[in-house]
Order: structure tokens, then sequence, then C-alpha cells
């Protein structure tokens, strides 16, 4: 219960796209086609997922009996640019088919926000391990379901007559705080 | 002199982080929620950006090429590292209420775009220009929002009661969409300005 819990106010309640502004550059400038902002979000969840796997123990394992958490920032994020760079290795050669449908994403989301708070906070949340991991799921499905919803507004957008002064990118913004007024109705799922 | 003159009005108005490069955009909505965060952010994010340009530029002979991407991350992580455990230990409410977005200028674009674009092929005083005109340029757009939506989303401003007793606070700009859609409302006054400013220049060229 409690496990599901964490998984829907981290995915609805507190998206981090649409009401915790996280991730946003990634958000206005990977939304061109709903294919792409697909791609992107799978690459996103696959590397938040393993990057709490690796930072979870070894913040707990490693640095908390060394008495060296203040070196928490430097070494996660030295850790996350590495999986990055690792896993993209190991899908260039053993699984070329993943490889080419999220490989061209994987430089880009080094230092994607979404993942660098998601092992930020799963620190300072005190989560358990298993809890971790789900909310690292559930913060990045939120953030696919998210870079999806905008995806296709901008595709009906194409179509439609925007007042002039709010063509390009301020109508992103007006639309994402439409679709923000629609996320705040997922309050009342918890209690 | 002129050309310092030329980079610091660049980041403060001609390509303004928030407004005109977009980046940086994460931390912008989430702490103008009132006018303390604001200040506060912008500051902090001023200096690791000043001090970040400053050691990269300094050291821009000594850095290889290949491996500069997690040479700056170290560089940048130390100084959010201190501004991280100062404010923390002076100014405790106000890290509270910023939360993870104090761990985050690491990854703020803001910082890593300029140390690319700019400090690593530059000498130490451009860097200094570039950072101030940068920060400060980040750090109005927040003043203004936030001052927007405390005075329309609570009737405060920096705490302080300005609106009358009366009237009833707007709750939705406080909220996340409020912040959207200020920000686009921004935006869209900033490209209006950048046009209009533009065809008077036109005009006076005609003329």
């Amino acid at each position: 219960m409690d496990l599901m819990k964490i998984f829907i106010i981290s995915m609805l309640i507190n998206n981090i796209i649409l009401m915790r502004f996280i991730a946003l550059c990634s958000y206005i400038g990977m939304t061109n086609d709903v294919g792409q902002s697909f791609g992107m979000g799978m690459a996103v969840t696959f590397v938040t997922v393993l990057a709490t796997a690796a930072t979870w123990p070894l913040y707990h394992y490693v640095l908390a009996p060394l008495h060296i958490q203040f070196l928490e920032i430097i070494i996660f994020i030295l850790v996350v640019a590495s999986l990055v760079q690792l896993v993209e290795f190991y899908l260039k050669k053993n699984v070329p088919g993943l490889y080419a449908a999220m490989g061209i994403y994987l430089p880009l989301i080094t230092t994607n926000c979404a993942i660098s708070a998601v092992v930020f906070e799963n620190i300072s949340l005190n989560y358990t391990f298993i809890q971790s991991i789900v909310y690292a799921v559930g913060v990045s499905l939120g953030y696919l379901l998210a870079m999806i919803l905008l995806a296709g507004v901008r595709q009906r957008m194409r179509t439609s007559p925007v007042p002039k002064f709010l063509q390009g990118t301020p109508i992103l913004f007006i639309s994402s705080s439409l679709i923000g007024m629609a996320f705040m109705g997922f309050a009342g799922l918890i209690k | 002199m002129k050309n310092l003159w030329k980079v610091f009005k660049a980041g403060l108005v001609f390509e303004n982080p928030l407004l005109i490069l977009m980046i940086g955009l994460c931390s912008s909505m989430a702490v103008t929620s009132s006018v303390a965060n604001g200040i506060g952010m912008g500051l902090a994010m001023t200096f690791v950006l000043l001090f970040s340009e400053i050691i990269i530029s300094a050291c821009r002979n000594v850095i290889p090429n290949s491996i500069r991407m997690p040479i700056f991350l170290i560089i940048i992580g130390a100084f959010t590292t201190i501004v991280d455990l100062t404010m923390k230990a002076y100014l405790p409410e106000l890290s509270k209420s910023m939360g993870v977005f104090i761990p985050l200028i690491v990854v703020n674009c803001i910082i890593m775009g300029r140390v690319e674009a700019f400090s690593y092929h530059q000498k130490v005083l451009p860097a200094i220009f570039d950072s101030f005109g940068m920060g400060l340029g980040y750090t109005w757009v927040l003043v203004g929002m936030s001052a927007f939506r405390e005075v329309l989303g609570n009737g405060t401003f920096l705490g302080a009661q300005v609106m009358p007793a009366s009237y009833q606070p707007i709750l939705f700009f406080i909220l996340p969409p409020g912040g959207f859609l200020i920000f686009g409302l921004f935006m869209a006054f900033n490209l209006w300005l950048k046009t209009r400013m533009s065809r008077k220049a036109d005009a006076k060229e005609n003329a």
C-alpha cells in the first residue's frame, strides 16, 4: 500500500515536469513529435532506475560509513555520467535494436535534471532501497507521460491559429499551464 | 572595455539565458513562488557561475579537450557544494524552501552551457563579465516573475502585506500552473519588446 502511494504521488500528483518544473529543458526541446518524446522518455526511465540502483547502495554502504556524505553531489553526478556512457557502450555492442531506438538520446540525458533529482531525493527523503526504486519508476513514468502529452498538443497546434504574440515558445508554456491545471485534479487520489 | 560591456549586456538582455536562450528553465519556475526565494536562487547561481567560469577559463590550456566534461562537472560540483553547505548553515529556512534546487545547480544548463560555449575559449576578464551578465540576467527575470506571483497569489511582497486587506489572493499564481502561465507571458512580452526595438532601429536607418 505504501509503495503504491509513493508510485501514484510521484507519477501523477507531484508530476516531475508539470508540478515541480524539473527537466523542463528536454520537455520544451524534445517534444517535436510523439515518437521522439517517447524515445526520450524511455531512455530517461531506463537510466533513472539504473542510477537509483547504483547510487543508493553507494551512499548507504560507502559514503555513510566513511562519513563523507558531503561528497554526495560530486560523486552522484560522476556515477550518473559514467553510467550513461557504460549503458551506451553496452547497448551498442549487445542490443543494437534498442540502441537504434534510444541511442541518440542517451548522451543528451547525462545532465538531465530528472535523473539527478531522483538520486538526490532518494537520499534526502530517507527511502529504503525498494521505495527508492518504486519512486524512480514513478517519477520517470510521470516524465514520459508529460512528454507525450505535450508532444500531442504540439502536433495539434501546428494547424491551429495561434495569436501572433504567443507564437513559438510562449504558447507552449501557456498550454503546459493548462495541462498542469488538469493534473492538479489528481491531488484528490490520495488523502 | 567596450567589448566587455557588450558581453555583460548580452547576458542581461539580448542573450538572456531564460527568455532568449531558454536554458536553465527548471529552477526558474520552481523557486519563484516568493521573492525571497527568487533572490536567493539568483545569487546562488551567480556565485557558482562566477567562480566556475573564472577557474575554467584560467585552466583552459591545461584541461584536455577529450575529458573536459567530467572536469567541468567536478569544478561546478565543488562550488555547488560550497553554496549548498553555506546556505544550510547560515540560511536554513531559505535552504529548506528551495530544497533540491540548490544541488541541481550542478546540472543547470546555464552553467554548463556558458562554460562550454564561452569561458573555455576566453580569457579570465571576459569570463568574469560574462558570468555577471548571465547571472544577473537570470536573477532579474527570477525577481520579476516572483514579484508578480507573490503579489497576485499571496498579496505580499518579500513577506510584507502590500495588497489591501479586502484583496482575495489568487492562489493559482503560487501554484505550479501559474508559474508556467507567468513565464509564457514574460516570454511573449520579451518577444514583443524585441520586435518593437528592431522595428524602431529599422525606421531610424531608413529615415
